[in-house]
């Protein structure tokens, strides 16, 4: 299987420990071996160790080390974040995160619906059944 | 506040005054005093002290010194609600026969604790008070704007103090029994003025009703401290 996300200047990838938890950063530049300087339209550019980052299938097309308007017009010319909303990964985290934020009471209206749901999947099952049968 | 009065006599070191007994005599104007009172400082009239009442002296010395407790004269606050706690707002109670019953918070007592109603048709659960320590405020709040709870205190929830009656050894039995189940009409009552317009407010809200009839409970992998009330 060969690899398809390569650490590259321009890959976004997702912050997945620390302080920037959760972030989508871009790669700007690699430092050595284990780090890449890193930057974000909404953080300051900063180094981060490989580990700390997972690397998503979006890349976008920067020079080395851009400046920061440069790096926002590049980011908005690629569409990051629409691509990201719509990736399943991406839409993932979005349940997630809105499941995390349920209220008890929506809690209580989410399994009513789960249940109501389930009992008409069930019906219709039973009708494709019994015309099997007959 | 008034102003500071000026010392006719100052201490110049600690134990030295300015001015001499004779002429502070002079300053303070007692020459002057006298001489309009006909030669004589003017007193007040002796004021009759009662004769001393004569103590007995006690029939009965106690054999131990008793120490008695320091005195408290502390009043306690009511307990500071939480944030999450506020009028109208759903709360879950966590002990006691109504464990887990999602109920409506109405106000706090003096006595700190927090008065609560089910309402009474939807789960059971009266007019009762309950202890903050020992609920869950959740972020549902429903109206209670159209709810009098002020004629509701400590006292309306005390017990009731039985009159007592001498009775013979068989009658003990029987009679017992009938005087303590049925709740006064009056409370009744009470309860239904209360749940009234509170219905009418579930009611707007679509499922409320039922959110407030089911309980409570943990099931296998929620976590609690992960869980957004």
């Amino acid at each position: 299987m060969p690899f398809k996300r390569f650490v590259e200047i321009g890959r976004v990838a997702l912050v997945n420990y620390g302080e920037d938890y959760g972030k989508l950063v871009v790669i700007v530049d690699v430092i050595d071996q284990n780090r890449a300087l890193v930057d974000s339209p909404d953080m300051v550019r900063s180094q981060m160790n490989f580990k700390r980052l997972s690397l998503t299938d979006i890349k976008i097309d920067i020079k080395r080390v851009p400046k920061k308007k440069a790096l926002v017009a590049a980011m908005e010319a690629a569409d990051v974040k629409g691509k990201w909303e719509k990736s399943s990964w991406g839409r993932k985290l979005i349940v997630q995160k809105r499941r995390a934020s349920l209220n008890d009471f929506d809690r209580f209206k989410l399994m009513i619906a789960k249940i109501k749901k389930a009992g008409v999947v069930r019906q219709e099952l039973a009708k494709l059944k019994k015309e099997i049968a007959s | 506040m008034a102003p500071k009065q000026k010392t006719r006599n100052p201490e110049l070191i600690p134990g030295v005054r300015k001015v001499s007994r004779s002429q502070m005599y002079h300053k303070r104007g007692l020459w002057a005093i006298k001489a309009k009172n006909g030669g004589k400082f003017p007193v007040h009239a002796k004021q009759e002290t009662l004769a001393a009442v004569e103590e007995k002296p006690p029939k009965f010395y106690p054999a131990d010194d008793i120490k008695k407790p320091l005195s408290n004269k502390r009043t306690a606050k009511p307990t500071k609600l939480r944030a999450s706690v506020t009028p109208g707002t759903v709360l879950i109670i966590l002990t006691g026969r109504f464990k887990g019953k999602r109920v409506v918070f109405l106000k706090q007592l003096t006595s700190g604790l927090l008065l609560v109603t089910g309402p009474y048709k939807v789960n059971g659960v009266p007019l009762r008070r309950v202890n903050q320590a020992y609920v869950i405020g959740t972020s549902t709040k429903v109206d209670i704007s159209g709810v009098d709870v002020s004629k509701f205190d400590d006292k309306y929830f005390g017990k009731q103090v039985e009159k007592k009656k001498k009775k013979g050894e068989t009658e003990f039995f029987e009679a017992d029994k009938q005087e303590k189940n049925t709740l006064p009409t009056e409370k009744k009552d009470d309860q239904k003025a209360v749940d009234a317009p509170l219905l009418k407010a579930l009611e707007a809200v679509p499922d409320l009703k039922a959110y407030l009839g089911a309980r409570f409970s943990l099931k296998a992998g929620i976590k609690p401290h992960e869980l957004v009330f």
